[in-house]
């Protein structure tokens, strides 16, 4: 076959865009997992929480989240009855030892685990000038560590301030769901370890997941529905209050 | 070919145009990772990198393949829902990490401006040696006070108690099976069902 230079010059810019495809291979590392298969989101039940901050520890331990930073977190509000508005919420240390014992006086008191909500239209991913960050084909929010810059733009953007800067790697840092248990068919180090079942990990794609009973037949609420980022951490029995 | 009359430093112009876009895909196609692109803005191999780390919790099921005792004490008690290591914690041990191979002098200089991930540190878990991985037993005073100390904030149907009260130091799995706290229906009401 004789070539040309007119058409060499024609098929060498084709060649180069179509190596990219060429190039691309499989990233779906786990065997047996398939990313369209799974919607992932988590579930809360604010009345089975004890604040006992064994989701905190689990998670520190599982992800090696550095002291003083958090995936997740367990808030204690004090809602005083005249005063719906500013509640007084305390977080000591993330709540990873526990709460200090409240004493029953006017108004209440209740907890509230908080972590990444897994926004289907994360405010965070779509900032990201280089592509760093990005919602998963199964549902949840990672980072690549090694394409990120640490800028930190994401931090900045994140409603509910589930992201931070690592000390030590220099990237932006948050949870994964753990990607890493899912992906292998376990629940996540939170959900593991809560001794009452307040988190529960949520597969909203499977059908015979009993998230789908559940948000039929009990009063669910995101955070910040006003924002519409699409949350997937569902709270049930979440107060007014919470911010 | 008159419109083409002395137009040749044009096409010469035009070539070193077409030239430069080939270098840039050369180039670009060398720079970008390979699956970037493939589902989205991102880099979809790092979906398999984050799913590579290692499970520090191994989860109540790889437990519960040896100590099926305690499964059958826990399951009919208030504690059968709560998972082995919501107590007993991850057992695992870091290992020292293998020597992998010495980067090349390519891989240094890129490593002096984008700073590479360091890998995670090997993993050895209870289940894989239950010789050598011992879990260390939970000070109870600590473990079931964490629970079960009375709060305002806790859900009023949780078992709640003043420890100093309740105990008066005496520790815990003194009265109460941890794997199955209520007490003989004839001895106490403590922690009944």
């Amino acid at each position: 076959m004789k070539i040309s230079r007119r058409q060499l010059l024609v098929l060498l810019p084709a060649a180069a865009v179509a190596w990219k495809a060429v190039l691309a291979g499989t990233p779906e590392d786990s065997p047996n997992y398939k990313t369209s298969e799974h919607w992932w989101g988590m579930l809360i039940d604010i009345p089975k929480c004890i604040g006992c901050g064994n989701c905190v520890r689990a998670c520190q331990t599982e992800n090696d989240v550095p002291d003083g930073l958090f995936r997740t977190w367990v808030e204690r509000y004090h809602v005083t009855d005249e005063d719906m508005i500013s509640p007084e919420v305390i977080s000591p240390d993330g709540g990873k030892q526990g709460f200090p014992v409240a004493k029953e006086d006017a108004g209440k008191y209740f907890f509230v685990p908080k972590l990444c909500n897994h926004c289907a239209e994360s405010p965070c991913t779509q900032v990201c000038p280089v592509g760093a960050t990005f919602v998963s084909p199964d549902g949840v929010v990672l980072v690549d560590q090694s394409y990120c810059l640490g800028c930190a733009y994401c931090v900045q953007a994140c409603p509910y301030g589930c992201r931070y800067i690592h000390p030590e790697k220099k990237v932006a840092d948050k949870c994964t769901l753990c990607y890493h248990r899912i992906t292998k068919g376990l629940t996540t180090a939170c959900c593991e370890s809560c001794p009452t079942g307040a988190r529960q990990l949520v597969d909203l794609k499977n059908p015979a997941d009993p998230i789908h009973a559940f948000l039929k037949t009990h009063s669910v609420q995101v955070l910040k529905p006003q924002m519409a980022t699409g949350a997937k951490a569902y709270y049930n029995g979440l107060d007014g209050s919470v911010r | 070919m008159s419109a083409f009359k002395d137009a040749g430093h044009l096409f010469r112009f035009a070539g070193l145009f077409v030239l430069a876009f080939l270098i840039f895909l050369g180039i670009r196609g060398f720079v970008v990772p390979k699956t970037f692109g493939q589902y989205g803005h991102y880099r979809a191999a790092a979906m398999g990198d984050i799913a590579a780390h290692p499970a520090k919790f191994a989860g109540h099921e790889t437990c519960e393949g040896c100590h099926s005792d305690i499964l059958d004490a826990k399951k009919n008690g208030k504690h059968a829902h709560v998972n082995c290591e919501a107590c007993h914690g991850a057992i695992y041990q870091k290992m020292p990490a293998p020597e992998g191979p010495k980067p090349n002098a390519f891989q240094r200089l890129v490593a002096l401006v984008v700073k590479p991930m360091p890998p995670d540190p090997p993993l050895l878990r209870h289940a894989e040696d239950p010789a050598s991985v011992k879990p260390e037993l939970p000070d109870t005073a600590v473990l079931c006070a964490r629970c079960h100390t009375a709060s305002a904030a806790k859900p009023k149907g949780f078992p709640q108690v003043n420890p100093e009260e309740h105990s008066s130091g005496v520790p815990c799995q003194t009265c109460h099976n941890p794997h199955s706290p209520a007490m003989d229906a004839a001895t106490g009401t403590g922690g009944a069902k």
